[in-house]
């Protein structure tokens, strides 16, 4: 299996630790990486808000990029992947559309999208393509006694009609991921609602409000640690965690790990070959 | 025909201190509707569960309620897809103050609504002696936000309302952008400031449950979408969310990539001293453990071609 890899921003930058949790758990698998270098942001909803011509024609841009390589997409962010798949889904349905974002993709870069790339989030790569089965019998240090909270993050499930999820009003792909590592899912109310982070910059307040609610219910869950396949929630609940603390009376201590660092744990990667110590919140030792 | 538990929560503030959940047993006629189960309870086993309803084909709006834990219209929606391990859980919309089982206060939705002066403000001085009129083309930019019929199942999932009652709400934001966008009407920027101050466009998460819950055309988070690209144009840039977009624009126009030690600075704006050293805690941690971004900004390659479409739209812009 071979997928063209678009890291997006944050796994470049504030996320660095998903990146080596990709590597780590991929290179187990078998899954081989084409790390698509000369692909742009995906504007995360927000470039679109500028211009959402300019939204389309950039990620247009990044099809053509891996139908040239011959690849399907692997997002490693689901709202890269939510954004991905609006644009693609929206282009495909309105003909006259995808027709003017190709001339200008033509006339600007010389390249053209022709509507054949299959983008898919890590996980969906593990649960459709890969296979749980497979991927049991990869594993070398099952996770045993380990209860995860999954938050999945609003990209990958809202508006339904851009999700890829089987249920995404209640959702169990993440469960089943959880599921098979040998760790054991929690499942808590907030699972599915809003990290905050795209309010950050615009009302701090009710961003970490957001945030604390999910950690909390995933603390009362009885949760070891959570897990997300969006960097964005990991970045809300991480980094941000001792100023949710600061707004509460008790101390939190919940690691949220990407989804493929968790994969990787599994599959014998050891706590620095994934950069857990970068983590704001680092797992108990025994954990992991 | 099955038999099904309908768990209803029931609220009577004369004899309850708190909710409680009541269960009721309906055999389902196939195709029945939610709304058709309701009656049906409350006709034949109970007469005092109470419930909004009228027009029974998806036009008032009234029957709104929680299925299931998500919003939707109950004479719209038919019963037997709702049952799960034989339940359906009935709750009142969320984000509002209960009256009675299934009744809530809308009186803070449609204050909401009033909030962005939902009529038409057309030029006083143009004085026409006909009617005005949109061309087709001009109406097919408010035709899906005209298709709202205010039943309030955005507001009740909207999870931006669940941590701030001041947010204006999805409703609303559609309602504002049925104005900004309608041609006849002369308050355009005045309106596109209006709403992009505190509590209005840019608190919007973007979690999509309003465009998800919304059971017409609405879908107010394209409508919202749609304000924050009429705020972008029309150059109301003076507030945290625009300086955020305009972030994005100027660094990934420029590097293909986002520039995460950037965007939070040009957010907050320059000169913001307090929101600065806000920032400050949260960087010095993640530098401490290497989880910042890299101090010199990376690019992609080729970068040259993502510059030439943003080039391309920054000449369409001035013209």
């Amino acid at each position: 299996m071979k997928y063209a890899l678009y890291t997006g921003c944050v796994a470049k930058g504030a996320g660095r630790e998903l990146l080596a949790g990709t590597y780590a758990a991929c290179s187990r698998l078998g899954i081989d990486l084409v790390e698509m270098t000369d692909a742009a942001c995906c504007g995360a909803g927000v470039i679109s808000e500028d211009n959402h011509f300019v939204a389309d024609a950039l990620n247009a841009r990044t099809y053509s990029l891996a139908e040239q390589m011959g690849l399907p997409i692997m997002n490693i962010c689901t709202t890269c992947q939510g954004v991905h798949r609006k644009c693609q889904i929206n282009l495909a349905n309105n003909p006259a559309h995808m027709a003017e974002v190709n001339k200008v993709l033509k006339e600007e870069t010389g390249r053209e999208y022709k509507g054949t790339v299959k983008i898919r989030h890590f996980y969906e790569v593990l649960l459709e393509e890969y296979g749980l089965e497979k991927l049991k019998s990869k594993i070398v240090k099952p996770l045993t006694g380990m209860k995860v909270a999954a938050f999945y993050g609003c990209y990958a499930m809202r508006p339904h009609e851009y999700s890829d999820l089987a249920n995404p009003d209640d959702p169990d792909e993440l469960e089943k991921i959880i599921t098979a590592l040998g760790a054991t899912p929690v499942r808590y109310d907030e699972r599915l609602k809003c990290c905050g982070f795209p309010i950050l910059m615009m009302n701090k307040s009710d961003s970490l409000q957001l945030s604390a609610n999910a950690l909390t219910g995933a603390k009362k869950a009885g949760a070891d640690l959570m897990v997300t396949p969006c960097p964005l929630c990991h970045l809300n609940m991480d980094a941000y965690q001792p100023e949710i603390e600061g707004r509460m009376d008790e101390k939190l201590r919940m690691p949220v790990l990407h989804i493929p660092q968790l994969v990787a744990l599994a599959l014998g990667a050891t706590p620095a070959e994934i950069r857990l110590q970068t983590h704001i919140v680092r797992p108990k030792k025994e954990l992991v | 025909m099955s038999t099904v538990t309908f768990r209803i929560f029931r609220f009577d503030p004369e004899r309850d201190a708190t909710g409680r959940y009541q269960d009721y047993q309906l055999a389902l006629e196939p195709g029945i509707t939610l709304l058709n189960c309701l009656n049906k309870i409350k006709w034949e086993q109970d007469a005092t569960l109470t419930f909004r309803m009228s027009c029974g084909s998806a036009i008032c709006g009234s029957c709104a309620m929680r299925v299931n834990g998500h919003s939707l219209l109950a004479c719209k929606t038919q019963a037997s897809p709702l049952v799960k391990d034989g339940v359906i859980q009935i709750d009142p919309l969320g984000n509002a103050n209960i009256i009675r089982d299934l009744a809530v206060d809308l009186e803070p939705f449609w204050a909401s609504i009033r909030k962005v002066k939902p009529w038409l403000m057309p030029d006083s001085a143009d004085n026409p002696e006909k009617e005005r009129l949109q061309t087709p083309e001009q109406y097919l930019k408010i035709d899906n936000s005209t298709t709202c019929i205010m039943c309030a199942a955005c507001w009740s999932d909207c999870n931006a309302l669940e941590v701030n009652k001041k947010f204006v709400g999805p409703a609303a934001l559609a309602k504002a952008q049925r104005f900004i966008h309608d041609t006849r009407d002369a308050k355009r920027v005045e309106r596109l400031e209006e709403i992009s101050e505190a509590n209005g466009v840019w608190n919007c998460t973007h979690c999509g449950e309003c465009s998800t819950r919304c059971p017409t055309e609405a879908k107010p988070l394209g409508r919202i979408e749609e304000i924050r690209e009429a705020a972008m144009a029309a150059g109301v840039h003076d507030n945290n969310g625009a300086r955020h977009v305009l972030g994005f624009r100027e660094t990934v126009g420029k590097r293909g990539l986002l520039d995460e030690n950037y965007v939070p600075v040009r957010s907050v704006g320059f000169f913001n001293i307090p929101a600065l050293l806000d920032l400050l805690p949260v960087g010095i941690r993640m530098f401490i453990r290497r989880k910042n971004p890299p101090v010199i900004p990376h690019s992609i390659e080729k970068v040259e071609e993502v510059r030439k479409i943003f080039s391309r739209f920054e000449e369409l812009r001035k013209e």
